[in-house]
């Protein structure tokens, strides 16, 4: 068995074949099933380098642009920023900040100052090194007076940036942000190269990134081919990698199953189980940060009373719509929109579970014995939307509430229905800090404040607790704040979703990162095939 | 002047009145639909100054007939303007319609001929087989099989299709995604399936059109003359009632040519092929107007033209019309 052992770790390396390690395997008396899975065991510890990797996402337009002031979905987001682009830091598989473009940080003047120093020997694409004139040109593409960009409210706090010296990029903020190295690593903010009247390079496509853009056309295919110099050892381990817009999900699925592909983006939930039963299909499932929100608005009657809030959040059965409609491929929500595996998150108590006797009580509270509300949703804030109202209107109905349900079309939903009428569906993809998620989406006055939510306690608290250092003090003050959205907030949090996708046996992976779909955005760099082709 | 000649012209003439009347239409609509381009392709990120400041770049905080005459301006010179997703920030690569469309379009028109040059003399010579032995087995079965693949839906067809040629069976690619990388040969085989469930939906109107116009022909004077001289029924069809059927027949031809360009949107989407039906329906979503009023001008087009087409065999084959006197 010493023997065989060597030879599992030759076959780690890539140095002996499938057929040779069977060969020996047979002759040392192993079966030879067990020896192909100690093979595919041994090979996939280590990753090999090689190989063409071909991904079908479920989204791509012929509207979508190298301009990362527009990239609403998966497949401008894995193409220009996963493929092709970094940016300042990244967030990885547990959630903690990696170092990316820059090698050092330090925070100072109470945390709104942050030195960051560039990372020695990255260079563009092109050749061209990396300086800090091209990180003062992105950012001021991000920020300045007439840009599209929304990372342009997530830097509202930055009053200046400046270089300084051949390495360094000093940001200024208005107050203190313990968390900013989490704001640097957004996907909207990758580096760009610099033009030399100091504007940011966003048409070229000329990035850091682990690939180099061969060739793209919008909506059809985008294929890219592996940077040499890339600055992290030994990745992106594939050759070369061509991602594919496959919209329909019918498409997309025999595109895998029939060999088209090597990867998908969001099998249906519905026929996962037929998908499962392929030996040749591996399906991933990684719980993140992103979920599903029901919200109300705050300042329109009757969700203005608390009481009637509180009664709506009890007559919702979120178990059986978790089993039902998600086919339990998440995690239950409690109306805290934290999810449970990001740092200083709580699960506010008393949980808010179905409970038609707690609905009445809220109910008498507000003076009403019965209460007739409309949802207005569409598949178009996420898929089942429509299905979830369904169950809402039944399990309402015992607790004296009546949901009339109004389909809304999903051309123009995001305009007439999210954030205009009193109670709608929409979701979430989360963010990997408390600070970051509220001041998104809870803080008065923010442009995404779904449920116009405004308590002075709140807005309080979350700037003070975004410059503390204490560990200790920074808990209880998120815990509260959680507390706060829970109890008085106008959010119901169904589920944190499942990120689920699908693979061919042919890919190996490590742990898959939850914070955005297909493994961070960073698939292609991250994978690696199992046997690639020379 | 000759008769054909002076009635081609007067269709062109009043085709480029329809164009006309179909782009103010279209204009129209797109206009009253809500949102604009940049907050469907923003969704939620559509902060109010984001939205501004795209709106005062693409020039859509102009009056409505302004921009009109603009654009028809500019469409009547063949400049169709750039699209609104090029427009995403000041000096960005132009992406102009033309080039957007272009490709798509090609695309669309490829799979529209290998579509028409297997069905139309599939139809044509199961209409004329069917009306020959009209009434027997074959002709009833005939149109049973082709009146099932006509009433079920499109898509419906793709996927069983897909099913028992790509999926169980490795006949056929289950993907018809081709890109400009794709040689001749290979986009061929790629369409497979697409041109197998289009050719499935078409025959059937355009066979049973032929087989009726042939059999409503076989009651007239003249093929009764015919078969009196003691004709064979094949000669009786081909050579006497087949010419006088070219009219209709043109006409139907016509109307399901059309409808390959225009409405294959479905097909379209389950086979991922990119054509221009998918685009038009994604530009609408995405209210990027010049490439909605774009692919309507050339929807028009080849109606106009098509339409065109049929009535100047209809003419030509019939000999009242050609040579008057």
């Amino acid at each position: 068995m010493y023997d065989l052992e060597y030879m599992k770790v030759l076959a780690a390396k890539g140095k002996v074949s499938r057929r040779e390690f069977v060969q020996f395997s047979l002759a040392s008396g192993v079966t030879l099933a067990a020896a192909q899975a100690m093979f595919t065991t041994a090979v996939r510890a280590e990753p090999q380098s090689g190989g063409h990797l071909r991904m079908g996402l479920a989204h791509g337009h012929t509207n979508d642009t190298l301009d990362p002031a527009y990239w609403p979905d998966t497949s401008t987001q894995v193409m220009f920023w996963g493929n092709l682009s970094n940016s300042l830091t990244q967030v990885d598989e547990k959630g903690e900040i990696v170092m990316d473009l820059v090698e050092e940080m330090e925070p100072s003047n109470g945390t709104a100052t942050w030195a960051f120093k560039l990372r020695q020997g990255v260079t563009f694409h092109d050749g061209k090194p990396l300086t800090p004139e091209d990180v003062l040109a992105s950012y001021n593409h991000f920020m300045k007076e007439d840009s599209e960009s929304p990372m342009k409210s997530v830097l509202a706090s930055v009053m200046e940036i400046k270089a300084d010296g051949p390495d360094m990029v000093i940001f200024e903020l208005d107050g203190g942000n313990a968390d900013f190295p989490y704001l640097v690593s957004d996907y909207k903010a990758p580096i760009m190269p610099a033009n030399a009247d100091g504007t940011a390079d966003w048409q070229s496509g000329n990035r850091t990134g682990a690939f180099k853009l061969e060739s793209w056309e919008p909506g059809i295919v985008g294929r890219f081919v592996r940077n040499e110099n890339y600055h992290f050892e030994g990745r992106p381990y594939v050759e070369s990698c061509e991602v594919r817009s496959l919209t329909d999900v019918t498409a997309r699925t025999n595109a895998l199953t029939t060999g088209e592909i090597d990867w998908m983006a969001r099998p249906d939930l519905k026929t996962l189980s037929l998908l499962e039963r392929d030996p040749n299909i591996e399906i991933t499932e990684v719980t993140g940060y992103a979920h599903y929100v029901l919200p109300m608005l705050m300042d329109v009657a009757p969700f203005d009373d608390n009481n009637v809030r509180l009664a709506i959040k009890h007559c919702i059965d979120r178990d059986e719509i978790v089993a039902k409609v998600f086919l339990g491929h998440g995690t239950v929500g409690n109306d805290n929109p934290i999810p449970p595996n990001v740092k200083f998150a709580i699960d506010p108590e008393p949980r808010h579970v179905y409970d038609p006797e707690k609905a009445k009580h809220y109910l008498e509270q507000a003076g009403l014995s019965s209460l007739t509300v409309d949802l207005h949703v569409s598949d178009a804030a996420f898929d089942g939307a429509v299905d979830v109202a369904q169950l809402v209107r039944e399990s309402a109905s015992k607790c004296n509430i009546e949901v009339n349900v109004v389909r809304e079309p999903e051309d123009g939903y995001w305009t007439n229905v999210w954030g205009v009428k009193p109670w709608s569906a929409s979701y979430w993809s989360g963010r990997p800090t408390i600070d970051w998620m509220f001041s998104t989406a809870y803080q008065s006055g923010s442009s995404w404040n779904e449920n116009h939510q405004s308590i002075p306690h709140f807005d309080d608290l979350l700037v003070a607790a975004r410059a503390e250092t204490d560990e200790k003090k920074r808990a209880e003050m998120y815990a509260e704040m959680q507390q706060i959205v829970h109890d008085d907030g106008g959010q119901i949090v169904l589920i944190f979703n499942s990120i689920i996708a699908a693979n061919t046996t042919s890919l190996a992976h490590g742990e898959i990162a939850g914070n955005w779909e297909v493994d961070g955005l960073r698939l292609a760099e991250k994978w690696w095939f199992v046997e690639p082709e020379a | 002047m000759h008769p054909l000649l002076r009635t081609v012209l007067q269709r062109l003439a009043l085709g480029l009145l329809t164009l006309w009347v179909v782009s103010l239409i279209v204009f129209a609509m797109v206009e009253m639909l809500p949102g604009n381009f940049a907050q469907a392709v923003l969704g939620q990120s559509a902060t109010p100054e984001a939205v501004e400041n795209f709106n005062k770049r693409a020039g859509l905080d102009r009056p409505v007939l302004e921009r009109y005459a603009e654009w028809m301006a500019g469409a009547v010179q063949g400049d169709f303007g750039v699209t609104f997703s090029s427009l995403t920030n000041t000096g960005g690569t132009v992406r102009t319609v033309a080039s957007v469309i272009g490709p798509r379009l090609a695309n669309t028109l490829f799979l529209g001929c290998t579509v028409a040059v297997v069905a139309v003399p599939l139809a044509l010579i199961l209409g004329l087989l069917a009306a020959l032995y009209r009434n027997s087995v074959f002709d009833r079965l005939v149109n049973l099989t082709t009146l099932t693949s006509i009433s079920v839906p499109e898509f419906l067809v793709g996927y069983i299709l897909m099913l028992f040629l790509a999926v169980r069976n490795p006949w056929f690619y289950s993907l018809a995604t081709v890109d400009s990388e794709t040689s001749f040969w290979q986009h061929i085989a790629r369409i497979g399936l697409p041109v197998l469930t289009l050719v499935l939906v078409i025959v059937a109107h355009m066979m049973r059109m032929t087989r009726a116009a042939i059999i409503n022909l076989l009651a007239s004077p003249f093929v009764e003359m015919a078969r009196l001289k003691g004709m064979p029924p094949s000669r009786v069809i081909w050579h006497h009632a087949l010419p006088n059927a070219w009219a209709p027949i043109a006409n139907v031809i016509a109307l399901n040519l059309a409808y390959l360009v225009v409405g294959v949107v479905v097909v379209e989407v389950v086979f991922a092929y990119p054509g221009i039906g998918h685009l038009m329906v994604t530009a609408v979503q995405t209210r990027d107007i010049p490439v909605v009023q774009a692919c309507a001008i050339i929807f028009a087009l080849v109606y106009i033209l098509l339409n065109l087409l049929a009535d100047i065999v209809s003419i030509a084959t019939n000999p009242r019309l050609l040579h008057p006197r």
